[in-house]
C-alpha cells in the first residue's frame, strides 16, 4: 500500500453515503472512481482519515431521459455515459468532450460525479456543464439542494459542494434543434490535460441569424469559463469571419490564466481566442447543417 | 557455408522470450519473495542543498513493524565507501578532474533533491513509509544552483567547495592550431548555440534490488534490476561494500529496460546487502515512480556553440565547439565519461572535415548525477554537426541534402581517421542519402508545403545524418581515455550430451531480445534447431565475467565471444569426428550441423558428436578431454561505427504551436543484420525516443529552489504512439571489420539521428515565418514564442 493509513466503509446507497460522511467527521472523502483521489493518496498529498466508497452502489450507472434534458446519475462512469445511444444522439458535444478526458481504459473507472466533483479547471467535463446549463443536484443528510453551473466551481479543486454532501446527479439541458456545436483543445498528448480548450453551441433562425450562443472554456482560468460577453457578440447576426473573430477576442480579457510547466498565461489566453474561433465555425457550420 | 534457414542469421525471427513476457509469466526482480524478505524504504532530501544538522530517528524506530534504521553515519562507522567514478578525465593542464567524494547516504549534506538520508527497514513497505515521516531532521537550507546558467554565473553558489566555478573538469580534444588556420582562411562561417535538454529515462520497470545474507557461508546474494550485473559486483567488492568478489553474487533476471540508467552502481545496492547482514533478513527495495524521477541517473544536459567554417564550394574547413554539461550533484559511475570520450570524437560527424577542436567543461548541480542514456554522449555529438550543418546550408543557399552530398567521407576513405580521433570502420553514406531521399520523397516536397500552407499549416522536411560509435569497447582505448577497466566480453558454449546447447554470455538483455538474436547466431553457425539453444544472462554465478549491455555494444562484441567460443567447439567436433570418421582432422569440415569429410558422403550430426564427447571410449580421452564446453573472451580491435540518414516531415499549426510528424524515414547502416524484425523494433524505439526529445520530453528544475518541477508523467512528457507516424525503415550493408559477425549495433540509433532530424524539420517549416532558431524541446509554447517573436 502506498497511501498513508485509512478507515474504508462501503456504501449500500448514496443516503447510506452522506449517512457515514456525517458519521466520519471533515476528514473524510467520497471514493468514487478514484482515478484522481487514489493518485493522490499514493503520492501521499491526500490523507483523507476515512474513504467511503461509493463505487459499488446499485444501479450507479444511470442516464435517464427528461423533458428537454438528460439526467445523469453522479456515480456514472464516463465511459457509459459516452457508449450511451441517447447521448450520442441528443448530446454529441457531451460525447466528444468526453472522449478527450484522459484514456477509456479511465473512462471506464472514472466517474461524472467525481470529475465534477475534483474540479479541475483543466478538465473537458466542467467546461461542458456550463455549455449544458447543468444542475447539480446535491444531498445531504439534512435534505437536498440543487445548484446551478454557474454557482458550481469556487476556484481550483474547490466546488459548492461541502464536506457533509454528496453530488448525486447532473441535469444537462439540450439545446434548441437547430443547433451546432464546435469543441477544440491543445494538449500536450491526447488524453492529457487541456493547456487551453474551448467548446461552443450556437442556435440559429431560419435566416441563419444566432438567437441562442454558449461558449464555455477550460484550461484557462481557476474554473471553468463561460464567456458570456463572446456569446453577446452573436446574438443577432449572420456567421461572418469577422463576426467569429469579434466575439472570440472579447474572450481574451475575462481568463485569468496560470503559467505553468508546460505553457504561460499569455499562451493560453491567446490560444484560448484561437480555439474560440475554431470552435464557433464548427458550430456555425454544423448548425447551418441542421437547418 | 551454411543455408540460410528459418532460424539462422538473416530470418526475422519471432522473439522467444516474447512469449513468457506478454502472457505475464516474465520474472522481474520485484517478482522475487525470499523467505523472510523485510522492505526497505529510503527517506530523500526535500532540498536541494543543505547542511545536515540533525537527523533523529528515534521514533521511527519504535514504530510499528520497524526492524532498523540506518543514517549515512551507520554505513561510514562500518567502514562502507563511497560510490565511486569509474572515469577519469584529463583536465587542460593537465591535471586530474576534481573527485568529490559520494557517500552512499547522505552524511554531512544534501546536494539534490532526492539525495538519501536515511533507510528505514520494516516488515512491510507501508510500515517502512509510515516510520520514515517519524523521523524528525534538521537541515539548514544551502542555496543552490539548479542548472547549468545558474552553476557558471559569476558568484555561483558552490556545490562543492574545492570545485571554483563549479567546474568538474575541463578538457579538450583535436587540434586548436590547425582549427584557427582553417577558420582564417574561410569563406564563411556559421555559428550556433545548442541547448541538448536534460532527460529522464523512466524504465518501465523501476529499479529493483533484493539484498541477502548467507551468514553460513559469508556470502552475499543480490538480485538487482541491472543492465550490468558483473559491474555492480566488482564496485561492491572493490569500492563499496569491500568485501571479496567471490563472496557476491549478483543475478539480474528478466529486466524492463535501462536505455543507461541501470549500468551504474547505485546506492541501494549497497544498502540492501549490508542491511541484509546487519539485520539477518533479505532486504528487498522496490523504486517508485516518482522516486525514479528523483533517483535515477539523468541523461543530456549539456549547452554548446560551435562553429564550422566552409570554403566557396560549401565545403567544410573546420569545426570548432565549446561545451557545458551538467554532471549533476556527483559524478555517477561514468558520467565524466559521456561529454567527453562518448561526444566529443563525433563532433565531425559524417563528413570529412581536415580540422576539428572541442573543449568541454563539466559543471556540479544541486541535481540528480547525470550519466548515460541511449545514446550517451553520441546524440549530443550528432545534435551539434547536424543542426550546424543544416544551418550552414541555409546561410550559403545549397540545398540540405547537396551540403551533405559534398563534404561526405568517401566510401574509399576507410577506415578513416578523424580528426578527433577517431577510426571510423567502414560505411557508404552518399548511398544512404540517395535511398533515403528516394523513400521520403524529398524532391515531391515543395508542393507538399504549399498544400499545407493553404490548410493554414507550415510544413517542413529535415534531415540527419548521423555517425555514432558501438561496440565498447577496445580495452586499449578506452583505457588510455580514463576507463577504470577495459570492455571485452565473455561467452561459454556449453554443449549438452544430448546435442543442446547453453550459451552464457556477460551481457545482458533487458528488452533487446538476445535470447533470440543469440540463439540464431548458434543455430545458423552450428546448425541446430533453435529450441536446442538456451542463452543464459545476468548472472554472475554463471558467466565467466562480462560488462554488461550499454553503448550498442551485445552483438559486436558478446557475439564476437561467442563466435570465438563456437570456433573452439567446432575445432573440438572436428577432432573427435576425425577419429569416428576415420579421416584426418584437415579433411573433416562442418556444414549444416554435420561433421563430414571433403569429397565423400562419409559424415556425423552434432548431437551425435556431442555425445560421442560425453562417451569417450571412440576417441583417445587422453588427447582429447572428454565433454564439450569452449569459454572464450573478445576484446575487439576498435569500436563500430553505424550509420544512417532520418529524415522527417511534419507541419506546425502556427496559432497554437502544435506539432505534428507526418512522415518518418530511417535508413541506416548496421553491417550485418542477424534478425531484421528485431533490429527494426529497435529503430522504432530510438527514433520514438529521439523524437521525444525533440518535441516532448524536458526535465526541469526550478532555477530558483533546484525542485524537480517535472517529477511525474503529468508533467514530464513521454511520447506516446499517437504522437507518431509510421516509420519508413531502410538499410545499407557495410559490414564491421571490427567483429567477427560483421555487426554493427543498432540499439541506440534512433536516439541519436532523430533529434537533429525533427528540430532541422522544425526549422525548415518555420523559417519562411522568420524564425531565426528554436530549442528542443519544440513545444507548442516554444514554437508559439518563436513564430510571435519573429511576427514582433
Amino acid at each position: 500500500m502506498k497511501p498513508a493509513a485509512f478507515d474504508y466503509h462501503r456504501a449500500d446507497n448514496l443516503q447510506h453515503a452522506c449517512e457515514l460522511l456525517s458519521s466520519s467527521g471533515d476528514d473524510s472523502k467520497i471514493l468514487a472512481g478514484g482515478q484522481t483521489l487514489i493518485a493522490m493518496m499514493n503520492f501521499r498529498l491526500a490523507r483523507p482519515k476515512v474513504l467511503i466508497d461509493v463505487s459499488n452502489i446499485a444501479d450507479g450507472n444511470q442516464v435517464l431521459d427528461e423533458d428537454g434534458g438528460i439526467r445523469i446519475r453522479a456515480t456514472t462512469v464516463q465511459r457509459f455515459v459516452e457508449n450511451s445511444e441517447s447521448v450520442q444522439q441528443r448530446f454529441p458535444l457531451l460525447c466528444h468532450a468526453i472522449e478527450h478526458v484522459a484514456h477509456f481504459q479511465i473512462r471506464n473507472k472514472g466517474t461524472i460525479g467525481g470529475n465534477l466533483v475534483n474540479a479541475d479547471p483543466a478538465s473537458e467535463l466542467p467546461a461542458m456543464s456550463l455549455a449544458f446549463d447543468a444542475e447539480f443536484d446535491i444531498i445531504s443528510v439534512a435534505g437536498r439542494r440543487t445548484v446551478s453551473a454557474s454557482e458550481f466551481f469556487v476556484t481550483y479543486y474547490t466546488t459548492v459542494v461541502a464536506p457533509n454532501e454528496v453530488l448525486s446527479s447532473i441535469r444537462f439541458a439540450e439545446p434548441p434543434k437547430n443547433s451546432g456545436w464546435g469543441f477544440h483543445e491543445v494538449a500536450r498528448r491526447a488524453g492529457d490535460y487541456a493547456l487551453a480548450g474551448s467548446s461552443a453551441i450556437v442556435t440559429l433562425d431560419a435566416a441563419g441569424k444566432c438567437t441562442r450562443a454558449r461558449i464555455a472554456l477550460f484550461g484557462v482560468a481557476a474554473t471553468p469559463v463561460r464567456a458570456t460577453a463572446a456569446e453577446d457578440v452573436l446574438i443577432g447576426e449572420a456567421y461572418s469571419e469577422d463576426l467569429l473573430k469579434a466575439s472570440a477576442r472579447s474572450v481574451q480579457s475575462i481568463l485569468d490564466p496560470e503559467s505553468d510547466v508546460h505553457v504561460t498565461a499569455d499562451y493560453r489566453r491567446s490560444v484560448a481566442e484561437v480555439l474560440t474561433v475554431r470552435a464557433l465555425n464548427d458550430a456555425f457550420r454544423r448548425a447551418k447543417a441542421v437547418q | 557455408m551454411n543455408e540460410p534457414t528459418a532460424t539462422g542469421i538473416g530470418a526475422s525471427l519471432r522473439r522467444i522470450e516474447d512469449h513468457r513476457f506478454i502472457t505475464g509469466r516474465g520474472k522481474y526482480t520485484d517478482d522475487i519473495q525470499r523467505h523472510g524478505q523485510v522492505h526497505a524504504y529510503l527517506l530523500r532530501s526535500n532540498l536541494a542543498h543543505g547542511e545536515i544538522r540533525h537527523i533523529d530517528t528515534a521514533q521511527a524506530k519504535q514504530a510499528p513493524g520497524v526492524l532498523a534504521v540506518f543514517t549515512g553515519a551507520d554505513l561510514r562507522a562500518d567502514g562502507i565507501g563511497d560510490l565511486p567514478v569509474g572515469w577519469m578525465t584529463t583536465n587542460i593542464d593537465g591535471t586530474l578532474m576534481f573527485i568529490p567524494p559520494h557517500p552512499v547516504l547522505a552524511v554531512d549534506r544534501v546536494r539534490h533533491v532526492g539525495d538519501p538520508i536515511a533507510v528505514i527497514i520494516a516488515a512491510t513497505l507501508s510500515q517502512a513509509k509510515d516510520a520514515a515521516e517519524l523521523i524528525e531532521f534538521d537541515i539548514s537550507d544551502l542555496p543552490a544552483v539548479a542548472n547549468i546558467d545558474r552553476a557558471t554565473a559569476a558568484g555561483a553558489p558552490l556545490v562543492w567547495d574545492g570545485a571554483a566555478h563549479n567546474t568538474a573538469f575541463h578538457w579538450q580534444v583535436g587540434n586548436s592550431a590547425a582549427v584557427e588556420a582553417a577558420f582564417a582562411r574561410a569563406h564563411h562561417i556559421t555559428r550556433i548555440d545548442l541547448v541538448n535538454n536534460r532527460m529522464v529515462a523512466n524504465a518501465m520497470e523501476p529499479r529493483v534490488a533484493i539484498g541477502e545474507f548467507d551468514e553460513g557461508r559469508g556470502e552475499y546474494l543480490l538480485h538487482l534490476s541491472s543492465q550490468n550485473p558483473h559491474v555492480a559486483r566488482i564496485l561492491l567488492a572493490t569500492a563499496t561494500l569491500k568485501v571479496p568478489e567471490h563472496k557476491i553474487r549478483v543475478i539480474s533476471p528478466d529486466v524492463g529496460g535501462g536505455f543507461g540508467s541501470k549500468a551504474m552502481h547505485y546506492a541501494e545496492e549497497v544498502i540492501v546487502l549490508w542491511s541484509a547482514k546487519k539485520i539477518g533478513r533479505p532486504v528487498k527495495w522496490t523504486s517508485e515512480r516518482s522516486e525514479a524521477f528523483l533517483s535515477d541517473r539523468h541523461g543530456r544536459d549539456h549547452k554548446t556553440h560551435a562553429e564550422l567554417a566552409l570554403d566557396a564550394n560549401g565545403k567544410f574547413l573546420a569545426l570548432r565547439a565549446s561545451t557545458i554539461a551538467n554532471l549533476g550533484a556527483y559524478y555517477s559511475t561514468f558520467g565524466p565519461a559521456i561529454p567527453t570520450f562518448y561526444s566529443a570524437p563525433l563532433l565531425v560527424g559524417t563528413y570529412a572535415i581536415p580540422a576539428a577542436y572541442c573543449d568541454v567543461r563539466g559543471v556540479f548541480t544541486n541535481t540528480v548525477p547525470v550519466d548515460a542514456y541511449r545514446g550517451a554522449g553520441r546524440p549530443e555529438a550528432a545534435y551539434v554537426i547536424e543542426r550546424l550543418v543544416d544551418q550552414a546550408a541555409h546561410e550559403v543557399g545549397l540545398d540540405p541534402a547537396e551540403i551533405r552530398r559534398r563534404n561526405f567521407i568517401p566510401p574509399d576513405a576507410f577506415p578513416y581517421d578523424n580528426p578527433l580521433g577517431a577510426q571510423y570502420d567502414s560505411g557508404n553514406f552518399g548511398v544512404g542519402l540517395e535511398k533515403a531521399l528516394a523513400l521520403a520523397d524529398y524532391a515531391g516536397f515543395e508542393p507538399r508545403r504549399a498544400a499545407a500552407k493553404a490548410r493554414g499549416k507550415l510544413r517542413g522536411i529535415g534531415m540527419s545524418s548521423y555517425i555514432e560509435a558501438c561496440g565498447a569497447g577496445p580495452s586499449k582505448i578506452i583505457m588510455a581515455a580514463g576507463a577504470g577497466s577495459g570492455m571485452f566480453e565473455s561467452a561459454t558454449i556449453r554443449v549438452n550430451p544430448s546435442g543442446s546447447v547453453v550459451v552464457v554470455t556477460g551481457t545482458h538483455s533487458h528488452g533487446q531480445g538476445h535470447e533470440t538474436t543469440f540463439a540464431q547466431v548458434v543455430s545458423d553457425k552450428l546448425g541446430i534447431p533453435i529450441h536446442s539453444i538456451e542463452i543464459v544472462h545476468g548472472d554472475t554465478g554463471r558467466s565467466a565475467f562480462g560488462l554488461g549491455t550499454v553503448g550498442s555494444r551485445s552483438l559486436a562484441v558478446g557475439g564476437g565471444a561467442i563466435i570465438k567460443a563456437l570456433d573452439k567447439v567446432i575445432a573440438k567436433g572436428k577432432r573427435i569426428a576425425s577419429y569416428i570418421l576415420e579421416a584426418a582432422e584437415s579433411d573433416i569440415l562442418f556444414e549444416n550441423g554435420r561433421f563430414v569429410v571433403a569429397g565423400t558422403d562419409k559424415g556425423i550430426s552434432f548431437p551425435e558428436i556431442a555425445f560421442t564427447a560425453h562417451a569417450p571410449a571412440k576417441f583417445p580421452s587422453d588427447e582429447i578431454e572428454p565433454g564439450l564446453e569452449e569459454t572464450a573472451f573478445f576484446d575487439p580491435a576498435n569500436f563500430t561505427f553505424p550509420a544512417g540518414l532520418h529524415i522527417c516531415e511534419l507541419e506546425v499549426d502556427p496559432q497554437t504551436g502544435a506539432t505534428e510528424v507526418l512522415a518518418y524515414t530511417v535508413v541506416d547502416d548496421f553491417g550485418n543484420v542477424i534478425n531484421p524484425m528485431i533490429v527494426e523494433g529497435q529503430v522504432h524505439g530510438g527514433t520514438v525516443q529521439g523524437i521525444g526529445q525533440a518535441l516532448l520530453e524536458n526535465c526541469v528544475y526550478d532555477p530558483d529552489t533546484a525542485q524537480l518541477l517535472s517529477g511525474s508523467f503529468m508533467d514530464y512528457c513521454m511520447p506516446r504512439a499517437d504522437n507518431l507516424p509510421n516509420f519508413l525503415v531502410d538499410y545499407i550493408v557495410t559490414p564491421s571489420p571490427h567483429n567477427p559477425l560483421g555487426v554493427k549495433g543498432c540499439g541506440e540509433a534512433g536516439a541519436i539521428a532523430a533529434p537533429p532530424a525533427v528540430m532541422n524539420a522544425m526549422m525548415n517549416a518555420l523559417r519562411p515565418a522568420g524564425v531565426t532558431e528554436l530549442s528542443m524541446p519544440a513545444t507548442p509554447l516554444k514554437v508559439w514564442q518563436a513564430l510571435r517573436a519573429a511576427h514582433a
